[in-house]
């Protein structure tokens, strides 16, 4: 599908879908509380079949987070970018690990790195840092004058 | 961590792989449930070699960020630079001259071909032959010569840079690649001969660690994990880049899906590498090996994001600029990463001895993992 017949089915999914374009791929723009509803269409409503979730991180804009899911079909080859704006103070999400199984190690790594609590996820423990690591290293304001070093 | 060592209430038998152990090329660790022999459980623990490689980028120049990036997959190290070229290229919208990009896709496939053979020979070790190890180091040694004579060094080679590479080809660069596809092809029959046909080894790989074709595509599993399930996910092929559109080579995929399936997969990747070299060495053209680019490169506000095939699936950059000379955040969608997270669904109520035989087939390099 191009980006135009893709933008009409989303705006029938989610009417309050907000979209940008002028990048590589499409972005939508979701609110935290529809999100979960959201991508579980996506993946299986038929037409657009979003299979594989290929990147999932995390941006610290200091003012607040946006996670940043990339969406690709198999069986269609488009591709789009979701992302959901979250409070800094509490970021919160629904987990997607039980739609894409690779999210499970992915969501682990964005909490253990930014702090993301993700609802619902199995097994949300810290997967790189140490367990009893303080704070989250990926964050903007993250000081470490031990291991840290400004260039 | 090591405190979980012992039984559980079940009776089930807790036991640490790693963090060193020969099976596990690297520091990574695995807690493993066994009840008898028979695996409940396997869980990753992560982190032994992470050095934050997200973060430093975030305080190196776009010039800079490149060199650290040798230092994730160290068996792709070309193929990493690659894609992180590639990918400041598109921000900045710079046009690579012709040269730059077959001698690109020339050492991609050579680094393609060094990366399988050392995964050919330390697998064959894994299950206990060590013989082909060193048929495998003799080819691939003659690689890293090839590699140490143009770019000067022969892991990490920090040769491509945004617009282009960084210095002219050795001129003995054809000649020697030419005598390797001689080498190779003369040897190539004697893997076979090895490895593959061996009766014991193929009681070892077949039926085991299946992974389906949607799991596959569900645990996000790239390269030659997933072709060997028979998904479609060469880079090269759907999302061409450099010259890759104008090569002729076959996408290999497999159906079965086992250990046996992704070990025959790198086994006909070499062959399709091979392929495309021989395409393309007689052929550089003269020219440029760089585009001409500003001594301090500033990409425009915006997101960029490039993947690109390494020997181990995809390998996504994804570049966040806030219109400065570092990037405001960066990430790298790494495909052991992924790959290794199937691994517990692989293996689950198969025996102890096929969790290395799976583990191998998956071709984990720890620090592409850790970051």
């Amino acid at each position: 599908m191009t980006n135009d017949e893709l933008k009409i089915k989303f705006a029938d999914l989610l009417p309050t879908v907000s979209f940008e374009e002028g990048g590589e791929w499409l972005n939508l723009f979701v609110s935290p509380e529809e999100f979960k509803s959201f991508v579980s269409q996506l993946r299986s409503t038929p037409g657009l079949d979003f299979d594989y979730l290929f990147c999932l991180t995390n941006v610290d804009w200091k003012t607040h987070f946006t996670m940043v899911y990339h969406f690709t079909s198999t069986i269609h080859r488009h591709n789009i970018v979701v992302k959901v704006k979250l409070d800094r103070n509490n970021p919160e999400i629904e987990t997607v690990s039980d739609i894409w199984r690779t999210a499970e190690m992915l969501e682990r790594e964005v909490y253990d790195l930014f702090g993301v609590k993700f609802l619902h996820h199995p097994d949300l423990r810290r997967l790189i840092m140490p367990d009893d690591w303080e704070g989250w290293p990926l964050r903007k304001d993250y000081e470490d004058p031990v291991n840290m070093i400004k260039l | 961590m090591f405190e979980e060592i012992g039984t559980t209430a079940e009776g089930d038998l807790i036991i640490n792989v790693g963090p060193q152990h020969p099976a596990t090329h690297g520091v990574l660790h695995l807690v493993i449930t066994l009840n008898g022999e028979t695996i409940r459980k396997v869980e990753p623990h992560l982190g032994y070699i992470h050095r934050s490689i997200e973060k430093m980028c975030e305080s190196l120049s776009y010039r800079q960020f490149i060199y650290v990036t040798s230092r994730m997959d160290y068996l792709s190290s070309h193929i990493n630079n690659h894609g992180c070229a590639l990918c400041v290229e598109k921000g900045l919208q710079v046009e690579v001259p012709q040269r730059a990009q077959f001698i690109r896709v020339i050492m991609d496939e050579l680094t393609r071909i060094a990366s399988h053979e050392l995964w050919w020979g330390a697998m064959a070790m894994d299950l206990g032959a060590f013989t082909p190890f060193f048929h495998a180091f003799r080819e691939r040694e003659t690689i890293t010569d090839i590699m140490e004579k143009t770019c000067g060094a022969r892991l990490t080679m920090n040769y491509m840079v945004p617009g282009g590479v960084m210095a002219e080809l050795h001129p003995d660069f054809q000649k020697d690649v030419k005598s390797f596809i001689q080498l190779y092809k003369s040897k190539f029959e004697e893997y076979n001969e090895l490895v593959t046909g061996n009766i014991i080894f193929q009681n070892r790989m077949k039926s085991v660690g299946i992974l389906s074709k949607e799991d596959a595509i569900s645990y996000g599993c790239t390269g030659p994990v997933a072709r060997g399930s028979g998904v479609h996910c060469d880079i090269r092929k759907l999302y061409p880049y450099d010259i890759y559109s104008t090569v002729v080579f076959d996408e290999i995929t497999e159906t079965a899906g086992d250990s046996y399936a992704r070990y025959l997969v790198r086994l006909r990747e070499m062959q399709q590498s091979i392929r495309i070299i021989e395409q393309l060495i007689d052929n550089i053209p003269a020219g440029d090996f760089q585009a001409k680019t500003k001594a301090v490169l500033k990409l425009p506000k915006g997101e960029f994001y490039q993947r690109v095939e390494t020997a181990r699936g995809e390998l996504g950059v994804y570049i966040v600029s806030e219109g400065g000379t570092t990037p405001y955040r960066i990430k790298f969608r790494s495909p052991g990463f992924s790959n290794l997270s199937a691994l517990e669904h692989m293996v689950k109520g198969l025996k102890i001895g096929d969790l290395i035989a799976s583990m191998g087939t998956l071709d984990l390099v720890i620090p592409d993992i850790d970051r």
